[in-house]
């Protein structure tokens, strides 16, 4: 099967850019992607582009051709929608491109404008994730649909508000050298639990802040990347997609997340590989009980073993497996549509060595995203690997 | 805005006449529906939602969209009715009274901030 090279990474600041276009946020990172890859402007064949609520917060639809001239490209764009897994898909629909034979060089990526809206308006937008007529219409906000799974989990298994702190502070302390990152700064596990309540059993500090920002890659088939002698020492081996009903009240399950078992679970078959061999993992931690979640569909914990992870030091930097070491959605902050694929640039330069967290991960060979959509109604999940 | 399949299921439920829809499998789902989304029958029938069901999750919103911006705070939660769950603002109870096992029964009520209806539970 062709291999599907990380050519080059290029990200935004993870932050408040209110007076930014959308446009202007991707070119930039899209820009970034192809300085690093050093590939040719009419080489790359296609865009995929994840954007998730720029219909409401910029008026503006169709945003794959608009973004596509903001970057310097000529090729077929196509915008994804999947909320806050938009660019994960968009990625996926990337790897596939190249590994069906149809194209030899893509970019991918995403971008979201959120700060330019108050945080009523967002609260408002980021909802429509959620069922409308079962959810929203009941008084459902995305802080609240996570409480309600929050609650679910520690009710099932027991935990508590100290343990889910403690993925907030590991979180925070990652970031603190990230550049890229909209909090660099430390949040100790009492100042979690001092914060104000957003949704009981989650406060402020359990959820991921309102974010601008994009994210791009440059992806090469195994040819092109030899053909042209590109230093790409990262390659995708695995994707995988799951889903699950749209509503909690539908799903079997309130504290588990089945869609991301069933992707890691493709992603994991499609490289050859297990959650043993995962050395270092990004995950979609938009909220704390998210990366609980998450840990667990991954295969990494059993159901009701992650939440001490973080407070037990194993997914921490100095862990077996550290987890979000960009400081993960919590830190790095989440503009929704940019989300999976700044995973996989954090990732790629983890891999690579020029991650200003690397040191921790030095002798890493496998890594994994995980990018999860609404109340993980979706999510795709990709394994990275040092190939040389 | 009109949602035929929604407006009448929530009109039942306000008086008293809840119901879900059931496939011959008895598989529960919720209008408008036209499959089952568990094992695709087409055949749904209307069954009459039990009186009353068990709070399995709950949340108490501080920040809410703006047209629930008056209601904060307000509990929110997913209760069990055995063929289905349905999800709605929960109100008659002290939020610390509040817990996983509740027994509630469920009506319509407005929301606070617009008026609208909305599912309320209620212990009973």
């Amino acid at each position: 099967m062709t291999a599907v090279r990380v050519a080059g990474v290029g990200l935004t600041h993870f932050g408040r850019h209110p007076d930014r276009t959308g446009r202007d946020l991707f070119a930039e990172a899209a820009l970034a992607a192809r300085e690093d890859a050093g590939v040719p402007r009419e080489d790359i064949e296609a865009l995929h582009y994840g954007n998730f609520m720029g219909a409401l917060a910029e008026r503006q639809a169709h945003q794959g051709p608009l973004v596509a001239e903001a970057a310097g490209l000529s090729c077929p764009a196509t915008r994804y929608e999947q909320a806050c897994a938009s660019a994960g898909v968009a990625a996926r629909q990337g790897i596939k491109d190249i590994r069906n034979g149809e194209n030899d060089v893509v970019l991918v990526g995403g971008m979201e404008r959120m700060t330019n809206l108050e945080t009523a308006g967002v609260t408002e937008s980021l909802a429509i994730a959620a069922d409308e007529l079962y959810e929203v219409r009941a008084g459902i906000t995305f802080p609240g649909a996570y409480a309600l799974m929050a609650r679910a989990y520690l009710s099932q298994f027991g935990g508590s508000r100290e343990d889910l702190a403690h993925i907030a502070s590991k979180n925070h302390h990652n970031a603190v050298n990230n550049e890229y990152a909209q909090y660099q700064r430390e949040v100790t596990v009492d100042e979690a639990l001092d914060s104000p309540p957003v949704a009981e059993p989650l406060h402020l500090f359990d959820a991921c802040p309102i974010t601008d920002g994009a994210s791009a890659l440059v992806l090469v088939s195994d040819e092109y990347a030899e053909e042209h002698d590109l230093d790409a020492p990262v390659a995708i081996t695995g994707s995988g997609q799951g889903g699950d009903k749209m509503a909690l009240q539908d799903r079997e399950h309130l504290a588990q997340t089945p869609a991301a078992t069933k992707a890691a679970d493709e992603a994991y078959a499609d490289a050859g590989r297990t959650s043993d061999d995962v050395d270092v993992a990004e995950v979609h931690d938009c909220f704390t009980i998210a990366e609980v979640l998450a840990l667990e569909s991954l295969g990494f914990y059993e159901p009701g073993e992650a939440i001490g992870a973080a407070r037990r030091g194993e997914t921490t930097r100095d862990g077996d497996r550290p987890v979000n070491l960009s400081g993960g959605l919590k830190a790095k902050g989440h503009p929704v549509g940019a989300t999976g694929g700044s995973q996989l640039v954090e990732m790629t330069r983890l891999l690579r060595g020029d991650h200003p967290n690397s040191d921790v991960v030095a002798d890493a060979e496998v890594g994994l995203t995980h990018n999860a959509g609404g109340t993980v109604a979706s999510a795709v999940v990709h394994l990275l690997e040092v190939v040389n | 805005m009109v949602d035929t399949g929604y407006d009448e299921w929530i009109e039942a439920i306000g008086a008293g006449e809840g119901y879900y829809l059931d496939c011959p499998e008895d598989h529960g789902s919720l209008p408008p529906r036209r499959t089952c989304p568990h094992c695709g029958a087409l055949e749904l029938a209307e069954r009459p939602l039990p009186e009353s069901g068990t709070v399995e999750t709950f949340s108490v919103v501080h920040v809410a969209s703006p047209s629930f911006a008056d209601d904060t705070p307000y509990a929110t939660g997913v209760v069990d009715f055995g063929p289905v769950r349905l999800t709605g603002v929960i109100r008659g109870i002290e939020f610390d009274d509040l817990e996983v096992g509740t027994s509630v029964g469920v009506g319509v009520e407005e929301s606070e901030t617009t008026g609208e209806p909305v599912v309320v539970f209620r212990p009973r």
